[in-house]
């Protein structure tokens, strides 16, 4: 079944996870207004400013069908950024910050500090096998809640709390594989 | 667990990318470029046209002025050291600035060297003219790049010969063969291991967005399709007449810069842009973009 990856392409990272769908062969569509969601069949999030990207989808009345297609079972993956915008509840936050609120989750913006607490680490992710996946977190936000439904797929425990969590064809972690030359968890998202 | 590698410095910029990011003077300024969806702010005493307009010399801010601007958003705030002062550098790393940026707006303290950026946790974003300056700082460890402009003028035209420049010089160099790349090497006065890597890339390593002179929507609009990643915008917004509806403008435009349909929405009604200096009429010697080696 050929299907097409939509990327929400207001702000941030969006290019790196293009270029890495592209490399593994993958149609992608850079997803600006809510036209373009009509011909995709999942949807990314990519990393960049929570804020920024919240303050242009409600600006370009893109909350509605993307919580609409997402109610329909379209699978949606959000990175950092995105996770932000999946998440039930913001910590945080700015006030009455815009989101996606999909995902029975709570989020902490900046939960591990500033940029210079930015960091680096191999990633224990069983669903991907034995081999550890390279975490790069950048100003990352904190899973600190979720519900019972949801399934912790990453956890660093007293070195840093929950990183990937998943709830049915929502997937969020709050670091960038589109950063690094590993495919695994992309592939892993197509398989939703 | 590593703190401070250069994927970690290099890749915050690429989170900023399609983004504004706005100079302030104020926690309250901060708190509107934030609520306009700015992706960071340029914590600063004086924008550039006022650094333009009142002279003398023009150093790192307050420090209390710069924690009190980091305490108001949650955003990533950086703040301007001069080039080659380690020292503002330090002091802004210690204050827990996002990213520092070594800037030919504030007067240089150092008239032959820019700062070792490799030696510090906090990333640095450095201006640029051409390839070669590019290249140069981002051997010298700049993680994010900027083409200068002209800043405090409201005039776009610098900031289009800049990048223009830096993206023209890029092409050129995918056409060469390995002899001539030695040659453009020593041209651009730049590592030849990094010149190869952009002629095969065909893009710089890091990040680059445009700078000074950016006044309008469509300004930015323009900086975007000739190819940077994103925009600063610095007298632009809190000299205009609306600083507020300018600032979600040209946030609105620098996402939507391929669609001129929308572009003309979104540059309706903004009232009164700052106002431009042509740049034939300011003195060689006040002219900030020849700072920088």
């Amino acid at each position: 079944m050929t299907q097409t990856v939509g990327i929400l392409a207001l702000q941030g990272d969006f290019a790196e996870h293009e270029a890495m769908l592209r490399r593994m062969g993958v149609a992608t569509r850079q997803v600006r207004l809510p036209q373009d969601l009509a011909d995709v069949d999942r949807l990314i999030i990519p990393g960049g400013e929570s804020t920024t990207m919240g303050t242009l989808l409600h600006r370009y009345n893109l909350f509605g069908p993307i919580q609409q297609r997402s109610a329909e079972g379209m699978p949606v993956w959000g990175t950092c950024a995105g996770a932000i915008l999946l998440a039930r509840t913001i910590q945080e936050g700015i006030p009455d910050q815009p989101a996606l609120q999909l995902m029975d989750i709570t989020v902490r913006r900046n939960g591990y500090g500033r940029q210079t607490d930015s960091f680096e680490v191999d990633l224990a992710l069983p669903i991907l096998g034995a081999r550890p996946l390279r975490g790069i977190f950048i100003r990352a936000p904190l899973i600190v809640a979720a519900a019972p439904h949801v399934e912790i797929l990453a956890d660093l425990g007293a070195h840093g709390g929950i990183v990937a969590a998943r709830q049915g064809h929502l997937l969020a972690t709050t670091f960038h594989p589109e950063l690094t030359p590993d495919d695994r968890l992309h592939r892993y998202f197509l398989e939703f | 667990m590593e703190k401070s590698t250069w994927s970690t410095k290099t890749g915050l910029a690429q989170m900023l990318k399609g983004g504004v990011i706005m100079d302030v003077v104020t926690p309250e300024q901060a708190r509107i470029a934030e609520a306009a969806g700015a992706v960071a702010v340029m914590a600063l005493e004086r924008v550039p046209a006022d650094i333009r307009a009142q002279g003398g010399v023009a150093r790192m801010s307050d420090p209390a002025l710069i924690q009190s601007i980091i305490e108001s958003v949650t955003i990533p705030v950086m703040a301007k050291a001069r080039i080659g002062h380690f020292v503002e550098a330090q002091i802004l790393q210690a204050l827990g600035v996002d990213y520092i940026d070594e800037s030919e707006v504030l007067t240089p303290a150092d008239d032959e060297h820019h700062i070792d950026k490799h030696a510090f946790r906090v990333p640095f974003v450095c201006g640029c003219r051409n390839l070669g300056e590019a290249l140069r700082r981002i051997t010298e460890g700049a993680a994010m790049l900027r083409t200068k402009g002209e800043a405090g003028t409201g005039n776009v035209v610098e900031a289009v010969r800049h990048a223009r420049s830096v993206y023209g010089e890029i092409r050129r160099l995918q056409s060469m063969d390995r002899n001539e790349l030695y040659t453009a090497a020593k041209h651009l006065q730049a590592p030849y291991e990094l010149v190869q890597q952009v002629a095969e890339t065909g893009r710089l390593p890091v990040v680059n967005f445009a700078a000074g002179g950016i006044a309008t929507p469509a300004d930015a609009a323009l900086m975007m399709q000739i190819g940077v990643d994103g925009v600063f915008v610095g007298s632009g917004i809190f000299k205009s007449g609306d600083p507020e509806r300018r600032a979600r403008a040209i946030v609105a435009a620098t996402t939507h810069y391929n669609n001129p349909a929308l572009l003309a929405e979104i540059s309706k009604d903004l009232g009164e842009p700052m106002v431009g200096i042509e740049i034939s009429t300011i003195p060689a010697e006040q002219l900030l973009a020849s700072r920088g080696w």
